[in-house]
């Protein structure tokens, strides 16, 4: 635990003092950087530790989103209060798909599709919302940009930066605290063995509803820090295919089920998108899908090389103690 | 109510499709006692152990523990009412430590986890894991990885254990020792235990009584001493073997 401690500390303290040294462009990456930490673990919740699979997240990071901000747009609720809408709103629909899809015995893949197919029909239903701005968009007025106001969400990037670390950091401090918990040795039974697990008095499908939930609460929260940091929603990037594959491209590559994975997959990731939009451009391509393309081909490599993900071989590598829920010593 | 036996089972039918797989099964459990059921492949065994277990349903008869009907209820459900199980084909938690594989068997009966983890390492101790704890399921051998089905399983804290075929597969040290360990936990903590087993040396060690059947059917059903020598056990599983 002690050298992950300071590990941490260190980590944690250059994000805390890198707007000392920082400028705006940097920072606006830092920000998508703990973003996807954020919303990675999340996910990371539901298959890192249940082990189900879920690849139309976004479906929560929109509802999140768009909950917030009308409520917001429409009836001047403060983000504050809106946040509460916005969790309460992705866990009662992640609590639907969860209990059609368990109920019916929908497993595995099945069940992924299943998460697709709410994330599309959702696309479709809010393009045809007025009051959500339809295809048009849902935008939030930008007021003043050189307060802090976290009441309303409205004021300076600073905010946001910080504000997108503290729940980085919370988010992280709960799973922390999950996985070594009764809820979280149940979820990791049932992500190994579904028929042991009930053998051993595991209530599965209360079990895997309850992941379901939880993530898609704590992913709503990271859309309305989506929602009042761009101030603009659109039904086809908010519940788009694209924007679900990007959340669990983190925690897949920085390693599955374990706590440091998302945020080490988000520090590789991100900055290696923006190196290859940067490389591209100054080489002048101007190949449509060339940053998608080089993306891909880095991905393809870590999956090759390092197919349990980068965190858990750096952490042998730097001879730290495994995570505690399931990462005993091979 | 009057001693009604821990384990009641009468009757018992189920059919997949057109075969029926267990035809009237009918057999008692008293709290204390070890049970063998034994039978040929396909005798229909493990779907019994199943049906008790809450995996498949029956299509006729009676399930009892202490009276109380298991039959409806899931798996988890019976696993909490006092019923742990082993699988024939074992299924570790191969991804995490082979502590936490039997701590969580112990989250059934408690919701601190330190405290599981206490149990946890008193059962590995008590079936010589503990020098493993920290390994990872998957990397564990066979014989070790039943070993761990019967700990977790005891973990839960089970009124009634039913172990199938947990010696299938170990070495006749290796099976003296398991046998051991079960007469341990049997007269030491009156664990009841019903067990399915083709390894003739544990079942004479460890059952007082032994129920056999054939094609579903019940065959006969006494002391193991009588069974092995009773005529239509030997005609339907034990002939050719030489005791």
């Amino acid at each position: 635990m002690s050298r992950q401690a300071i590990l941490l500390g260190l980590l944690l303290a250059a994000f805390a003092l890198a707007p000392l040294v920082a400028g705006p462009y940097l920072l606006s990456v830092l920000v998508v950087v703990m973003y996807f930490a954020y919303v990675g673990q999340a996910w990371n919740i539901m298959m890192g530790f249940a082990g189900q699979l879920s690849l139309g997240h976004t479906l929560y990071v929109g509802l999140g989103a768009y909950t917030a901000a009308a409520l917001f747009v429409h009836l001047g609720v403060p983000a504050a209060l809106g946040l509460f809408a916005a969790a309460a709103a992705a866990v009662a629909v992640g609590g639907v798909i969860g209990a059609l899809g368990f109920r019916f015995g929908v497993k595995g893949v099945y069940f992924a599709l299943l998460t697709i197919a709410f994330a599309e029909f959702t696309r479709i239903l809010f393009e045809h919302i007025p009051g959500l701005g339809g295809p048009a968009g849902l935008f939030l007025p930008v007021g003043d940009r050189g307060g802090i106001d976290l009441i309303h969400l409205r004021g300076h990037p600073l905010m946001f930066y910080y504000l997108i670390l503290a729940m980085t950091v919370g988010i992280f401090l709960l799973c922390r605290r999950l996985v070594r918990s009764r809820l979280g040795y149940t979820w990791l039974a049932v992500r190994e063995d579904q028929e042991a697990a009930a053998a051993l008095g595991i209530n599965v499908f209360r079990a895997k509803l309850t992941a379901v939930m939880l993530s898609a609460g704590l992913t709503a929260l990271g859309g309305v820090f989506f929602a009042f940091y761009y101030n603009n929603l659109f039904p086809n990037q908010a519940f788009s295919m694209n924007r679900s594959i990007e959340i669990i491209l983190a925690p897949i590559v920085g390693g599955l089920g374990t706590l440091f994975g998302p945020i080490l997959g988000a520090l590789i990731l991100t900055p290696l998108g923006e190196l290859i939009t940067m490389a591209t451009e100054a080489m002048g391509f101007k190949a449509a899908g060339i940053k998608q393309l080089c993306y891909g081909l880095s991905l393809l490599a870590i999956v090759k090389f390092l197919p349990d993900g980068v965190w858990p071989w750096l952490r042998t590598r730097l001879g730290l103690e495994p995570d505690a829920g399931g990462e005993g010593e091979s | 109510m009057s001693a009604a036996p821990l384990l009641l089972v009468e009757g018992l039918v189920k059919n997949f499709r057109g075969l029926r797989a267990v035809d009237g099964v009918t057999f008692s459990v008293n709290a204390g006692e070890v049970v063998a059921l034994i039978g040929p492949n396909g005798a229909g065994k493990t779907t019994v152990f199943n049906m008790i277990a809450g995996v498949f349903q029956p299509d006729g008869g009676r399930v009892e523990l202490e009276g109380a009907s298991l039959v409806g209820l899931r798996p988890d459900q019976v696993c909490r009412a006092g019923v742990g199980r082993t699988f024939q084909l074992v299924k570790p938690f191969g991804n995490i430590s082979v502590e936490e594989n039997v701590l969580i068997g112990a989250l059934r009966w408690t919701h601190d986890v330190a405290q599981a983890r206490r149990r946890a390492r008193e059962v590995l101790d008590l079936l010589g894991l503990a020098d493993k704890r920290r390994q990872m399921a998957r990397s564990l051998t066979l014989p070790d990885r039943k070993c761990l089905e019967v700990a977790r399983a005891l973990a839960t804290g089970p009124k009634l254990l039913l172990l199938d075929e947990v010696m299938a597969g170990l070495r006749p040290a290796e099976t003296d020792r398991m046998v051991e360990t079960f007469r341990k936990l049997n007269r030491e903590s009156g664990l009841t235990i019903v067990l399915i087993e083709h390894v003739m040396r544990a079942v004479m060690a460890l059952s007082q009584r032994v129920v056999v059947i054939n094609s579903g059917k019940p065959v006969c059903e006494g002391v193991p001493e009588e069974v092995v020598r009773d005529p239509r056990v030997l005609d339907c599983y034990l002939g050719q073997e030489k005791l």
